[in-house]
């Protein structure tokens, strides 16, 4: 019963935010500041993450892969498809769902527990306008961008590390991964950063905004949305490969 | 004119509100005093639709909240400044930019007719040295009055003041009911001052509505306060003589 209320509650913000988003000029301030903060100021952290992942599979792959037969640019193959089609994404989105859940879902609770919410309203803004639709639009522009920024670090340090093993020799590394690249994996990979972008921010804003219970209440709906967004994170990346793959 | 009529809310068990009739003539200045908890801000907060009754009518000069759609209700509530308990500030903007705010998306003034209305009011809150400073840098006192300062920029014909001296020290409380007292007299605004501080609602207040056990259970003028022989409001009023 409480699931229900909740995904009703939910859906009524939504539908909010897509009714106002023509209120352009309100929220086109906040938007681009939105972007920088969701955008920019993650490259660095999921780069990080990326290029260790990438360098993980690359070790992984050539330690399964012990057999003469099978050329050194699989291991480009399989580090650089994986990372395209699955990792790049999943792991941005997990990094994101925790750096940016957490920081929108406090955000919007202290906003609310402070009354900023309401003073917003009180002067004749829609809040939701003003708060909701920025971030989340942010989300969906440059989750993508930063899933392809993720799977570049990937590749490249999937790359270095078979170098600087003595695994595989750069040239055979990419050879495998340009042999395997098929920009169908790509368009997969952005549809699905869409998706989480969507999912981690209009989740994160649906805690914060309804938070209440002064500053505990904004510690909870900080951990529920951070906590809920991996799961989406999670389950929409397994629905999409189901439908998409 | 403001006007509650057979107002009720609850938030789930609880009875905040049981059946409230209240009407705030305009250029008066009404107080809502009652123990903490016992209702008020709830009560300020259907003033201007952030909150609805489940049942009951509030009226703002004739107009039915109920009957708005959201459209309207946010053209009625620009005519509403209203001073939340903490101030409110916008933290991630100035001082002067929270003043600044409602005039650059609600008028189509230039830069400079900006400063200078933001200057005015902050010049009526004795805060014309604010500068740029954030909002972390000011002191709760200061914060209330750089609220006040961002209630009136738009000229509103009703005040609403959520506690505006609580947690103030005396002084600091005096020039608060100064300000609340110049608002209402010189722009000759309707305003509601929500308080248990009875020295400031003796001092800035025409009328009284004292809330007890979900209901308004005395209503009168200041005048009539200081002689009310009603038990509760005497205990109330007597309690708050001591607290500081
Ligand atoms: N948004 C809300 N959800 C649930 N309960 C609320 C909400 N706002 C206020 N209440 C409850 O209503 C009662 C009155 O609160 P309030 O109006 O803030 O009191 P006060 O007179 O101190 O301003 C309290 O019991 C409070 O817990
Ligand atoms: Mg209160």
């Amino acid at each position: 019963m409480q699931l229900f209320l909740e995904i009703g509650k939910y859906c009524r913000l939504l539908y909010e935010a897509i009714r106002s988003a023509t209120e352009f000029k309100t929220y086109r301030k906040n938007l681009f500041s939105e972007m920088v903060k969701t955008g920019v100021d993650s490259l660095g952290i999921v780069s990080l993450a990326g290029f260790f992942t990438g360098a993980v599979l690359t070790i992984q792959t050539s330690y399964q892969f012990t057999s003469a037969l099978i050329p050194k640019s699989t291991i480009g193959a399989i580090t650089s498809q994986s990372m395209i089609i699955e990792l790049a994404a999943v792991i941005s989105g997990l990094v994101l769902a925790g750096r940016v859940g957490a920081r929108i879902a406090t955000e919007l609770g202290n906003m609310r527990v402070s009354e900023q919410i309401d003073a917003l309203e009180s002067m004749g803004f829609n809040s939701v306008t003003f708060l909701v639709i920025p971030r989340v639009i942010a989300g969906i522009l440059t989750f993508p961008i930063i899933y392809m920024a993720t799977a570049i670090s990937g590749i490249i340090g999937g790359a270095i590390v078979g170098y600087m093993t003595n695994t595989v020799t750069t040239y055979e590394f990419m050879e495998g991964a340009r042999l395997y690249f098929f920009p169908w994996d790509v368009a997969f990979g952005v549809i699905k950063s869409f998706v989480f972008g969507f999912v981690i921010t209009s989740i994160s804003c649906y805690k914060g905004y309804f938070a209440s219970g002064g500053a505990e209440g904004v510690g909870y709906a900080t951990t529920r949305a951070t906590v809920l967004s991996c799961i989406y994170v999670l389950l929409s990346s397994f629905v999409l490969a189901a439908l998409l793959l | 004119m403001l006007e509650i009529k057979d107002l009720k809310k609850s938030f789930g068990d609880t009875l905040v509100w049981d059946n409230v009739n209240l009407t705030i003539n305009d250029g008066t200045t009404l107080a809502i005093i009652g123990k903490s908890g016992s209702g008020k801000s709830v009560l300020m907060k259907h003033l201007n639709g952030l909150m609805y009754p489940d049942s009951g009518n509030v009226l703002i000069d004739g107009r039915n909240l109920n009957d708005l759609t959201y459209v309207d209700l946010r053209i009625v509530r620009q005519k509403f400044g209203v001073l939340f308990q903490g101030g409110a500030l916008f933290d991630s903007i100035s001082a002067f930019e929270n003043v600044a705010f409602p005039l650059r998306y609600f008028t189509r003034k230039t830069e400079k007719e900006i400063r200078d209305r933001v200057m005015s009011c902050l010049e009526m809150v004795n805060l014309e040295n604010i500068g740029d400073k954030g909002t972390s840098e000011l002191s709760g006192g200061m914060k209330k009055r750089v609220g006040l300062a961002r209630a009136i920029v738009l000229e509103p014909e009703y005040l609403l003041y959520d506690e505006p001296t609580s947690g103030l020290d005396p002084e600091t409380s005096d020039e608060i009911n100064d300000l609340i007292i110049h608002m209402s007299k010189n722009l000759s605004i309707t305003s509601v001052v929500i308080s248990h501080d009875m020295h400031s609602v003796l001092r800035v207040a025409e009328f009284a509505a004292f809330i007890d056990e979900q209901k308004l259970s005395w209503y009168g003028t200041i005048d009539e306060l200081k002689k009310s022989d009603n038990k509760r409001l005497m205990e109330f009023t007597r309690a708050s003589e001591y607290q500081i």
